[in-house]
């Protein structure tokens, strides 16, 4: 296992720069999720610490050495990708065994190692199956098996669970987690969804056009946003942004400046004020209710703008009919109006 | 007893009959007709004696296997059929590598140029070939490769067919695959030949049905540049049935019929591996 260090990395095509001097350091055996929109720049990040795509500038070291001009094989990584990309023409065994191609080992330690990957993602009773006779998650399996077996210095993932559905990739996602604190290896993860993001990362690194806006634990990323960006992308559903003139009350910047008011819908609920003295009071009629079960998401107009908020599970308020909703002045998260920049941390 | 009791008019109700699909079968059997029966002809021809061969009857009134027995006593026969399996072998084999490591480079590498050598290579295909022949004949004749294996054999030794054809396939070869290999350490030549190569059987088989029949049938070029009758290939040598011992019809079938099983054994052999979408299983589910 081993660090992983990025400074001042960037990449051009042709004159087109995409990735902004980024700086990073990965401590060994942290799981680094890179989250951020499309086009953000995360999967050509991790494309040149593997080597598949050139360094333009900037340096990239994995432990101790400068792997800028390095090629792949010479980096000790092992990458799994987004279609898995087993080979179809061998079985689960030769696949796995792939990741032992340029080791020197003899032939019954290769095979001890197989079958110890296989045992340890569940594949065992597939081994001798050719990728077309599972299905996609075992297939997800093999290409984590592929790169298990090599005992590689860092693991990258790119986005490997988005062609699972959705109960697959919440199992594939423990498994993934389960694996991380079996093998304690250092890892890189790729994805646009946030609740991967969420779930298994030590740490969070958000991107955006090509610069990291926020790196961070999830929940101190998840509760502290650095701006309006990563406050609308972290967290399901995405915060609430309104302006603090539809917001009514004293919520200004210094000297009054108008300001943005973030509020998370689970931090706003809808129902009568207790008299709590809450901060924030927002009124507006019912356009949808999505009941979840243990709550209901409601989504009410204000102004032009579509709010939610959350109602208990046994009271879903009618569409159409109008719903006061609430927030303490804990919940309230301001960001400037013209920088979308958090005013304050906590 | 038979335990199956038998309903009466258990055939397909008339309505059932779907008028379209008539249509098609009686054109589908009209052209299969039309394919099978000059081979039916050719090996009938091949079971009669010289006197039966105008007697159209596609069943002879007395088989004989007698022509098989000549055309194989006949020294010369197996030389032929030798020579046109050496052509056709080493010239399918050579396809198969060069066509495919230029298309794989065309498809999957890129550098300066790459378009214009495609395009030349492509546009090669637009020239005749009776119009290469006179330059071929004059190169085999200064290298001294006229009535040769070689002298045959070089002008197809790649193709621009091949080459299209296996770029075309290639391209549908998904990157991440042969990125994968870089990550797990094998080099270029190993990717293309362990992991490209066994993704596109199925354009490979294509190309080697092509090329050997190609060959194996080859006439013009193998008759100007060969002068000696031991390098004759078999459509070559069969010729020489017509002209040295007048036309002898029945010995031409019987060299035909048995030109054709070489034939029929690489198709049969190789049409297994032309499945489509092989490749796909290794991806997304």
């Amino acid at each position: 296992m081993a660090t992983i260090s990025l400074k001042n990395l960037t990449k051009t095509y042709g004159k087109v720069e995409v990735i902004h001097g980024i700086d990073l350091e990965i401590a060994d055996g942290e799981f680094v999720v890179f989250v951020g929109p499309s086009g953000c720049g995360k999967s050509t990040t991790l494309r040149m610490v593997a080597g598949l795509e050139e360094v333009s500038g900037g340096e990239i070291r994995i432990g101790d050495r400068v792997v800028n001009e390095l090629d792949p094989k010479q980096r000790n990584i092992a990458m799994v990708f987004q279609n898995y990309a087993i080979y179809p023409h061998m079985t689960v065994r030769e696949n796995i065994a792939i990741g032992l191609y340029t080791q020197k080992l003899d032939k019954a330690e290769k095979a001890r190692r197989v079958e110890n990957a296989a045992e340890i993602l569940g594949l065992t009773k597939f081994i001798d199956r050719r990728p077309a006779a599972l299905s996609g998650g075992q297939r997800q399996r093999v290409a984590m098996g592929r790169a298990m077996v090599r005992d590689p210095a860092a693991f990258l993932f790119d986005e490997p669970l988005s062609n699972l559905d959705a109960q697959l990739r919440a199992q594939m996602r423990i498994e993934i987690k389960a694996l991380h604190q079996r093998l304690g290896s250092t890892i890189a993860y790729v994805t646009h969804d946030q609740v991967e993001a969420m779930t298994m990362a030590d740490r969070i690194v958000v991107m955006k056009d090509g610069h990291i806006l926020q790196q961070g634990r999830p929940m101190e990323i998840y509760s502290n946003p650095v701006d309006v960006f990563t406050a609308r992308f972290i967290g399901t559903p995405s915060m609430n942004v309104i302006s603090s003139g539809q917001a009514g009350g004293e919520f200004g910047g210094d000297g009054g400046t108008p300001v943005l008011l973030g509020v998370r819908p689970q931090d706003l609920h809808v129902g009568p004020d207790a008299g709590e003295g809450h901060a924030l009071s927002l009124s507006g009629p019912v356009t949808a209710v999505e009941p979840l079960g243990p709550e209901t998401l409601v989504h009410f107009q204000l102004g032009d703008d579509t709010v939610i908020g959350t109602a208990p599970a046994t009271e879903i308020p009618e569409v159409g009919s109008t719903v006061t909703a609430h927030a303490g002045r804990a919940h309230l998260h301001r960001f400037d109006a013209k920088t979308e920049k958090a005013l304050e941390r906590r | 007893m038979s335990s199956v009791t038998e309903t009466p008019g258990t055939g397909l109700p008339m309505s059932r009959i779907n008028p379209k699909a008539i249509v098609r079968w009686t054109i589908l059997f009209i052209g299969g007709v039309l394919m099978v029966t000059p081979l039916l002809y050719m090996f009938s021809t091949s079971l009669k004696t010289p006197g039966q061969i105008y007697d159209l009857r596609l069943i002879p009134s007395a088989p004989t296997l007698a022509n098989y027995m000549e055309v194989l006593r006949e020294g010369d026969f197996m030389r032929w059929f030798i020579n046109s399996s050496i052509v056709a072998v080493v010239v399918t084999a050579s396809n198969l590598f060069f066509d495919s490591l230029v298309g794989y480079t065309l498809a999957k590498f890129k550098f300066r140029g790459r378009r214009f050598v495609f395009i030349a290579i492509l546009s090669t295909l637009m020239i005749p070939t009776e119009m290469l022949v006179i330059p071929w004949y004059l190169m085999s004749a200064q290298f001294g490769w006229l009535d040769t294996y070689w002298g045959i054999m070089f002008p197809g030794m790649t193709t621009a067919f091949g080459t299209f054809l296996m770029k075309q396939f290639f391209e549908t070869v998904p990157d991440d695959f042969l990125e994968a290999a870089r990550i797990d350490g094998m080099n270029e030549f190993t990717i293309w030949w362990k992991i490209a190569m066994p993704l596109v059987t199925p354009a490979l088989s294509a190309l080697a049905i092509f090329t050997f029949l190609g060959n194996w049938t080859a006439f013009f070029w193998p008759l100007i540049v060969t002068t000696s009758k031991e390098l004759y290939t078999l459509p070559i040598g069969l010729t020489s049935f017509a002209v040295e011992q007048a036309i002898r019809w029945e010995m031409i079938m019987t060299g035909a019929a048995l030109a054709t099983i070489p034939t029929l054994v690489i198709f049969l052999v190789l049409q297994r591996f032309i499945v489509r979408g092989v490749m796909l299983a290794g991806l997304k589910g």
